[in-house]
């Protein structure tokens, strides 16, 4: 999977990925299938992770209590491998709405729900996010109502952050797979909320 | 007071508690720090102890950051933060921010 | 000019949020793999890998994209380290250019 023989022009970041990579390879640092395998496992680490644990807490009102208390516990008792994640859940209700910024950087459960977007990582969006919480909001089409507070986490150190959206209605009796299908990532970090399509 | 997570590390005592009024000191030094710029000199709440970790200044530096330092998340109002701000009164911004930037207010 | 750092941006004027995403290509995801690979192994820290990246001129902060300013950060830190020196990876990218021909700009 890595790059040696398939020759094609290089920027000068990708040669110093190339370069770095050989080096490390060569003093036996990490060998490419590690290189390999960890680029699998994060392949494997999508917001669907996160969403089973949304529909679990919105199904099951004790593991819900345990989700708030401890995040990290609940998304592990769940069989999700999240090495090193102190996860804090964070929870929607008709009076607070959350959303997450990591201002500083790029901070993001991403050991649960994977590599998180551009726009997360953005200027505008780390830099407006916490001045201007309910403009940033009506960018991607949320408009909360100024009877509900809002709440923005600003992931600055070892925490990290999941927002536990509200159940929507329309949703009675469905069960936790077709719970999950409509818990976005965008929700989970709180600038969207599930919808009934 | 209960922290949120456990430490593994030798740690210093926490000096605040759940409600706690704290101001974030209003300094800017060199260095790799955490405390946002925009809240230094504010005052808010502490709304959680989350435990206590190595100093992300000295792990920068290729330092152990122990003992670990108390991390608290702190709640301030945003109307109190940002003069212009044009939310309701109830909407607050939560920040991470250890012990040593903060001073009882 | 740097007493607050160009990466410490909370609460500046900024524009209109593009909800941009883009399938990341194989030497990126391989830049992500090295850092977990290396900080899961003890052999730098995401804190100075974080440092490094604050340290990069303003101009590269802004323009590079987010896996260009990490892997130079990693790079960087890798060199504090003292794991890889300056020279080494000279000579390696000297070698790699022979093989895959020059950088496009």
């Amino acid at each position: 999977m890595n790059d040696q023989g398939r020759y094609q022009p290089f920027t000068y970041y990708q040669l110093m990925e190339t370069s770095l990579r050989e080096l490390l390879v060569e003093k036996g640092i990490v060998t490419h299938e590690q290189v390999d395998e960890e680029v699998a496992a994060m392949r494997a680490r999508t917001p669907e992770r996160g969403a089973k644990v949304v529909a679990k807490a919105w199904v099951d009102a004790e593991y819900k209590k345990r989700l708030l208390a401890n995040a990290t516990a609940a998304c592990e008792e769940l069989g999700l491998e999240i090495p090193g994640l102190r996860l804090v859940a964070v929870e929607n209700t008709p009076q607070v709405h959350n959303a997450i910024v990591c201002t500083l950087c790029s901070c993001y459960p991403r050991v649960l729900l994977g590599i998180p977007p551009d726009w997360y990582k953005s200027r505008n969006y780390r830099s407006r996010m916490v001045r201007e919480p309910r403009a940033v909001l009506a960018e991607f089409g949320l408009r909360i109502a100024d009877t509900v507070q809002i709440r923005v986490h600003d992931s600055t150190a070892d925490m990290r952050y999941l927002v536990l959206p509200m159940r929507p209605k329309g949703t009675e009796g469905w069960d936790e797979t077709r719970l999950a299908s409509i818990v976005t990532r965008d929700a989970m970090i709180g600038v969207a909320l599930p919808t009934v399509a | 007071m209960q922290a949120q997570f456990e430490t593994d590390y030798p740690a210093l005592a926490p000096r605040f508690k759940v409600g706690d009024k704290v101001k974030v000191r209003a300094t800017a030094p060199l260095g790799h720090i955490r405390t946002p710029f925009y809240i230094r000199g504010h005052v808010g709440e502490i709304e959680r102890l989350c435990g206590s970790f190595p100093n992300p200044e000295e792990l920068a530096q290729m330092r152990s950051g122990l003992p670990a330092i108390p991390l608290y998340r702190v709640r301030f109002k945003q109307k109190e933060v940002w003069p212009d701000y044009k939310g309701p009164g109830s909407d607050v911004v939560e920040i991470e921010i250890f012990q040593h930037w903060l001073e009882k207010a | 000019m740097i007493e607050r750092g160009h990466h410490d941006m909370g609460g500046l004027p900024a524009g209109k949020v593009e909800p941009t995403e883009h399938d990341y290509p194989e030497w990126e995801r391989r830049v992500d793999a090295m850092v977990q690979l290396l900080r899961s192994g003890g052999k730098i820290t995401v804190d100075e890998l974080r440092k490094n990246i604050e340290q990069l001129p303003r101009e590269a902060y802004d323009h590079l994209s987010y896996y260009e300013k990490w892997i130079s950060s990693l790079t960087q830190t890798l060199i504090q380290r003292g794991i890889i020196s300056t020279d080494e990876l000279g000579r390696k990218m000297e070698e790699v250019t022979k093989r895959a021909g020059p950088v496009r700009d």
